[in-house]
C-alpha cells in the first residue's frame, strides 16, 4: 500500500477542520495507515506541533515563499517532496480544487474530487463514493492507483478521528526551486450588506425555486410576518436579484439561526456548509428527491410560489 | 487578446427530478433537457467582454458527439467568433485527464493568449481546467470572479470561503476557471442561434489532433464510474401530509414551538 498524505489547512496557528477529517478518510482507505500530515506556511512550528498530536508524522515545509497557501507555489513544494505513488489527500474546498487537478496531472497518478466514502482498497484499484446531480445520485467511482492519486474529500463528511501522537519532521531544506507564474496579492474581505444575516434567529432563505426576481417580495413579505430575515443560496446571487452578503453557503454566510426555512432550495453541500448551529429546517420543494429533505426536520411537497402566499396569510392573521 | 473557451453540453437537472435506468450505469436522459454547463457560460460571456474591451477574438471548443454542437452554435450566437467540435469515438469513456489531453492537442494547434473553462460542471469534479493548465505548463486560477487586464498579465479575483475574494497577478498565458457571478451572461434568442446557423465549425477527431487513440478514452481511464445508485436515505424530513390548509396549521403551530414565528 502507497504512502497516504494529508494536506493541512490552518490559519492563524490553528488547524482547520479538515485536518482530522482527512485523517479518518485515510483510515477509511486503509485502516492500518500510517498517515503523515503536510504542513506548509512561514512560522508553522505550533501548528506542526498540533498536527503531530493526531499524525504519526508531520512534514514541516517552511518557507517565506509559502506564507500564503497558493496553490502553484505549493504544488511546486509538494512536487519537489513527495514519493511517486503517493495518495495524497485534500480538502475538497476553493484551495482544494486550486491545487488538486494540476497536481496530479505533475504526478501523474489518478485524480477524484469531491469524494464522500471510500470502500477500501483491491490490488490497485482504491473504490470511492461520489455524487452527481448535486447529491440526488450516488456513483461508485474506481481509481487505478497503480501510479498513486490525488483525492479530494468533501469537507465535513467525515467525523474527525482521534490519531496517535507522532513527530515533526523538517522538510524544509529539501525544497527545490519554488519561482511561479501566479503571484499572490491579498484577500479582500467581503462587503457588508444591509442586514447581517449571521445575527438572525429566523431566516426565509430564497433558493432557484424561487424562478423570477419579481417572486421575492412574497419572501420578504413572509419573511415580515413571522419577524425573520430574507438569506438565499447561491444562484439568487449569481442572477444578482439579491446582495452577495445574503448568500448562506461555503462561498457565502455561515448562520446560526434557530429556524431555517429553506424555500425552493435543493440543499448543496456548498449551501449547507453556511447553516450550523443545528437549526430547526423547515425545507418546501416541489422536488420530492431535493436533497434539502434528508436534512430537514420537516419537510413539505410543494411549489413555494404557491405555497408561501397560503403561509404569509394565516401568518398574518395569528 | 485570443481566448479559447472550453465548454460541456450537459443535462439541465437543477430543477428536475433525477432517476436512474433499470440497468444502473446511467440516469435516465429521456426527458431531460440539454444546454451548455451553466458555469461555461459565464465564462463565454466574460471572454466576449474581455474581447468587445480589448481587441482580439473568442473561440468555443467542446468535446462531444455531434449534438454538442448546438452548445457551440448557442455560445457563437452570444458573440463567440469561432467554434471547434472536438469529436471522435477514440475519446468515448475518457475520464477528466483524457478530457484535458484532447484539449490540450486543440490548443497546441492555436494560438491563444487565454483559455477559460466554467469552474465545473455536472459531474461535480472541478478538474479540467488545473488539469490542462498543468499539461500546457500555464500557470492556472481556479473559482475566477475578477478578470483586469494589464500588460502581459491579468489580475483575477478567486472567490474563496466566506465570501472573501484572493487577488492575484498571473502572467498570459494561463488557464482560468470561471466561477458563477462574475458577470450577467447574455441572453441568447432563437433568432440569434439563426444567424450563426450556417457557419462553419471545423471538427477535428484523435488523428486531426495528432493524438495516439490509445492515450485517450476508456482504455487510458483510471478513473471510472461504475454505476449509478440511489444513497441510503437517513430518516430524513418529516412530511408533513394533507391539504395545504393542514399544512399549514401544523407547519405554524411548529413554527410556534421552535420560535420561528415572533
Amino acid at each position: 500500500m502507497a504512502q497516504i498524505f494529508a494536506y493541512i489547512l490552518h490559519s492563524n496557528g490553528v488547524l482547520d477542520d479538515s485536518a482530522l477529517e482527512l485523517l479518518a478518510a485515510a483510515k477509511k482507505i486503509d485502516d492500518s495507515a500510517e498517515v503523515t500530515a503536510i504542513v506548509t506556511g512561514k512560522g508553522i512550528d505550533d501548528v506542526c506541533s498540533k498536527a503531530a498530536e493526531s499524525f504519526k508524522s508531520v512534514w514541516k515545509i517552511d518557507n517565506e515563499a509559502l506564507s500564503y497557501p497558493n496553490a502553484e507555489v505549493v504544488r511546486k513544494a509538494l512536487l519537489s517532496l513527495l514519493p511517486a505513488d503517493s495518495i495524497v489527500l485534500l480538502p475538497h474546498d476553493t484551495f482544494g480544487m486550486d491545487l488538486g487537478p494540476g497536481l496530479s496531472v505533475k504526478l501523474d497518478s489518478a485524480f477524484a474530487a469531491d469524494v464522500v466514502d471510500f470502500e477500501g482498497v483491491e490490488g490497485n484499484t482504491l473504490k470511492t463514493i461520489r455524487q452527481e446531480f448535486t447529491g440526488q445520485v450516488n456513483t461508485h467511482v474506481h481509481c487505478d492507483i497503480s501510479a498513486g492519486a490525488v483525492i479530494n474529500v468533501r469537507p465535513g463528511v467525515f467525523q474527525a478521528a482521534e490519531g496517535q501522537a507522532g513527530e515533526v519532521v523538517d522538510k524544509s531544506g529539501e525544497l527545490g526551486d519554488l519561482s511561479v507564474k501566479r503571484k499572490f496579492i491579498e484577500v479582500q474581505e467581503a462587503e457588508a450588506g444591509e442586514v447581517d444575516i449571521t445575527k438572525s434567529d429566523v431566516l426565509v432563505s430564497i433558493g432557484r425555486g424561487i424562478e423570477d426576481e419579481d417572486n421575492l417580495e412574497m419572501a420578504f413579505e413572509l419573511a415580515e410576518a413571522m419577524g425573520a430575515d430574507v438569506s438565499c443560496s447561491r444562484p439568487i446571487v449569481d442572477a444578482k436579484w439579491l446582495e452577495k452578503a445574503r448568500q448562506v453557503g461555503t462561498s457565502g454566510k455561515t448562520v446560526k439561526p434557530k429556524v431555517y426555512m429553506a424555500m425552493g432550495i435543493s440543499g448543496s453541500f456548498q449551501h449547507m456548509g453556511g447553516v450550523k448551529g443545528n437549526p430547526f429546517i423547515v425545507a418546501v420543494n416541489k422536488n420530492p428527491k431535493a436533497p434539502i429533505f434528508q436534512v430537514a426536520d420537516v419537510g413539505v411537497e410543494a411549489d413555494i410560489l404557491e405555497f408561501i402566499p397560503e403561509l404569509t396569510e394565516k401568518v398574518k392573521e395569528l | 487578446m485570443e481566448i479559447l473557451v472550453c465548454v460541456k453540453r450537459v443535462p439541465d437537472t437543477a430543477e428536475n427530478e433525477i432517476e436512474i435506468n433499470s440497468e444502473g450505469n446511467d440516469i435516465e436522459r429521456d426527458d431531460l433537457v440539454y444546454s451548455v454547463n451553466e458555469w461555461d457560460n459565464y465564462a463565454v460571456e466574460e471572454a466576449i467582454q474581455m474581447v468587445d474591451k480589448h481587441g482580439g477574438s473568442v473561440t468555443v471548443v467542446t468535446v462531444g458527439d455531434e449534438e454538442s454542437e448546438e452548445v457551440l452554435r448557442r455560445e457563437m450566437a452570444m458573440g463567440a467568433e469561432s467554434g471547434l467540435l472536438l469529436t471522435d469515438d477514440a475519446f468515448e469513456g475518457s475520464d477528466g485527464k483524457g478530457i484535458a489531453a484532447i484539449l490540450k492537442a486543440a490548443v497546441d494547434k492555436g494560438n491563444y493568449d487565454l483559455i477559460m473553462t466554467g469552474a465545473q460542471a455536472d459531474e461535480g469534479y472541478a478538474q479540467v481546467g488545473g488539469m490542462l493548465a498543468a499539461m500546457l505548463d500555464y500557470p492556472y486560477a481556479s473559482l475566477v470572479n475578477m478578470i483586469e487586464v494589464g500588460d502581459g498579465k491579468l489580475k483575477v479575483g478567486r472567490e474563496i470561503e466566506g465570501g472573501n475574494m484572493e487577488v492575484n497577478e498571473i502572467e498570459l498565458p494561463c488557464v482560468l476557471s470561471i466561477q458563477t457571478g462574475i458577470n450577467e451572461p447574455r441572453y441568447v434568442g432563437i433568432r440569434g442561434i439563426r444567424k450563426v446557423a450556417s457557419v462553419d465549425i471545423p471538427t477535428l477527431g484523435a488523428s486531426d489532433l495528432g493524438l495516439d487513440a490509445g492515450s485517450v478514452g476508456e482504455g487510458a481511464a483510471r478513473v471510472k464510474r461504475i454505476d449509478y445508485f440511489v444513497p441510503e436515505m437517513g430518516e430524513g424530513a418529516e412530511m408533513l401530509e394533507g391539504s395545504t390548509e393542514e399544512i399549514i396549521d401544523k407547519l405554524i403551530e411548529l413554527l410556534k414551538s421552535k420560535g420561528g414565528i415572533k
